[in-house]
């Protein structure tokens, strides 16, 4: 489970200050599938780095299984992202000069995983986001967005996170192609994995369980997905 | 993260780039390789010098007259110039413990003149007999002077074989006379070759009984050079201080400021090697200033490497990599290019300084010292160019690192 207390996000630049984030609270509870939405400069990115542990609060609390992590040190983050949080980017970010297999072990070799179990770990994790066997020891520019993507989720995966963060998973793909990673997201929403959506894209959206709508720094809606009325803005 | 991990990234990284790579790598080979070879040249220089100064006689010790200070040069001394040295001063040396030969010397120049017709200028040292054991010098043909000959002032006459070949060319000089400052003395003995030592040249001597060269030659009572030969190399510094006392107590001269020096082996192989020893350092120098260059390539290639995989460094710091790991990973690169650079470098410098001795003629010699000094530095290249181009890596905003383009 993972709140967000208040959470102020203030970034100076010279003289001049942005509130990216004003006064945000809410709470994800384990298993859930939230899509966070919200027009460009909503803020929907600062909340994602701070929910990833890539960023603290300027002021505010960010409590993460009961643990309040919004003051910890650069390489305090990294010890808690390396177990808890798993990423899926928009560009995929996939070592371009290694095989599928070993992009899928790399947050193992920061974990100080055995060589052995890495390997069972990853083919584990490509199995799990339903990635064909034949192509695991393909190099990773050598498959379409779609296979990148997939082998990102399997990424994300592997290290059994608390929760998995993507940002605009499908924005670099085709309708189909992006069809095809929404499923295999639900699929892991539906075993268990805590998913949070971070996207501007409807289709993506309507998938989600439960809506937090951002507008300018603020949470204009906090509900389930059926009931939302930024959705059905979004539509017209 | 494992050391293996470590250099599994290292390699792919490297070899995914193998151009660049090969050039960096070629930068530090050059810059090791020289290194290797001139001080291979220096250190050959040096050996050489001190094997010939060995090979002058072991434990000797070099009494002359006038003040020489160590270190100003053997050369400039005015070696005869003074004339302190006298022959009663034999007897006292003689008389010290741990002495084994004393060898009185006189040296002039003087014209030799062969029936031949040849003639030459050369060096001529009035000797007694032990002036062999004390000098290592070895007889080749006939006999060296005996204490006969010396002391019934005979005129008899040792050639060195530079000299033997000056005047008799090919032929056999044993028994024949030859003239030195107009005066007849008849050979009986050529040395072996022994090879120059610097400023002293055993080959291109002729060698006459001491009494013969003071009373006939020169007309002097006094001596250039009084060579001992000490029985162990540990009694050496004794002896001298002995030898000093006992001397400036004959001469009524202070002990502290006499009218004589008395040089080692070692004092004389100090000044040389301080010489040898610049030199080597002229030369690593000129080199060292390549392998500078090679080193701001590695950081030059480093910091094109960090720029070009930001989205990577911002990925591994996503997914969990402390900045120990980032910096560790880019500090491994480095350190790697200069390793395989100073291993190939090693090599080419060997095999550099083996064709340099072979088709230039110069001694050289490449000691393990030097091998593990060029592998040190080598790395010490990786560590210091590295650092700043991994430092630069690990302390990368991890959403900006993400974001670029």
């Amino acid at each position: 489970m993972i709140e967000c207390q208040n959470i102020t996000k203030i970034y100076k630049n010279g003289e001049i200050e942005t509130h990216a984030l004003k006064n945000i609270s809410f709470k994800i509870n384990d298993g859930e599938f939230v899509a966070i939405i919200g027009p460009s400069g909503s803020g929907k990115s600062t909340l994602m780095h701070i929910l990833g542990c890539l960023d603290t609060p300027t002021s505010g609390e960010y409590i993460f299984e009961g643990k309040n992590i919004s003051k910890l040190s650069d390489d305090e983050l990294a010890e808690f992202r390396k177990n808890k949080i798993g990423f899926i980017f928009q560009m995929f970010n996939l070592l371009p000069r290694a095989t599928v297999l070993r992009n899928v072990m790399l947050p193992l070799i920061y974990a100080g995983i055995s060589p052995q179990k890495r390997e069972e770990r990853a083919k584990n994790a490509l199995m799990a986001s339903a990635f064909p066997k034949e192509f695991w020891h393909h190099f990773s520019n050598q498959l379409s967005g779609g296979m990148q993507q997939r082998v990102a989720i399997a990424r994300a995966l592997v290290n059994n996170p608390k929760i998995i963060l993507a940002d605009e998973p499908t924005g670099n793909l085709d309708s189909k192609t992006g069809d095809i990673v929404i499923n295999t997201l639900i699929d892991l929403n539906k075993k268990g994995h805590t998913l949070v959506i971070v996207t501007h894209e409807l289709y993506i959206a309507k998938h989600a369980k439960r809506i937090i709508a951002l507008k300018d720094g603020e949470i204009i809606e906090d509900t389930a997905a059926e009931k939302s009325k930024s959705l059905k803005i979004i539509k017209e | 993260m494992l050391i293996r991990d470590l250099l599994q990234e290292t390699f792919t990284a490297l070899l995914s780039n193998k151009a660049r790579s090969g050039l960096t790598i070629l930068g530090i080979v050059i810059g090791i390789g020289s290194v290797i070879a001139m001080v291979s040249i220096g250190q050959g220089a040096s050996g050489q010098i001190q094997s010939s100064i060995e090979g002058l006689g072991s434990n000797l010790l070099t009494v002359v007259p006038g003040v020489i200070q160590p270190g100003r040069g053997i050369v400039s001394s005015g070696r005869g110039s003074a004339q302190t040295l006298k022959n009663e001063d034999v007897e006292i040396i003689k008389k010290i413990n741990g002495v084994t030969y004393v060898s009185p010397e006189l040296q002039r120049r003087f014209q030799i003149v062969a029936p031949t017709g040849n003639n030459t200028n050369s060096t001529v040292i009035g000797v007694y007999p032990e002036y062999a054991l004390v000098r290592n010098v070895a007889i080749d043909q006939g006999s060296f002077i005996t204490e006969n000959q010396v002391n019934s002032m005979e005129r008899v006459a040792v050639l060195g074989p530079t000299v033997a070949k000056d005047l008799f060319d090919d032929s056999d000089p044993i028994g024949k006379t030859i003239r030195i400052n107009k005066i007849n003395f008849k050979i009986i003995g050529i040395l072996q070759p022994k090879g120059s030592a610097g400023f002293f040249n055993p080959d291109d001597m002729v060698f006459v009984p001491l009494t013969t060269m003071q009373k006939i030659l020169a007309g002097v009572d006094y001596l250039s050079t009084i060579a001992i030969s000490v029985e162990t190399k540990e009694l050496m510094p004794q002896i001298q201080e002995q030898a000093t006392a006992a001397l400036s107590e004959k001469h009524r001269v202070d002990p502290q400021n006499p009218d004589f020096s008395i040089l080692s082996q070692a004092d004389i192989l100090g000044a040389l090697t301080q010489v040898t020893n610049t030199f080597t350092i002229f030369l690593a120098a000129i080199a060292g200033i390549s392998l500078l260059v090679g080193g701001i390539g590695i950081m030059n290639m480093m910091l094109t490497t960090v720029t070009e995989r930001t989205r990577e460094i911002g990925l591994r710091k996503a997914i969990g990599a402390k900045k120990k790991d980032i910096s560790m990973q880019f500090l491994t690169e480095a350190i790697m290019l200069t390793f395989i650079g100073g291993a190939i470098g090693i090599a080419l410098g060997w095999i550099l300084s083996i064709l340099i001795s072979s088709f230039a003629g110069i001694a050289t010699s490449v000691s393990l010292t030097t091998i593990l000094l060029a592998f040190g530095i080598s790395a010490a290249i990786g560590i210091i160019f590295g650092y700043y181009p991994a430092r630069k890596a690990a302390n990368m905003n991890p959403i900006e690192a993400l974001r670029y383009e």
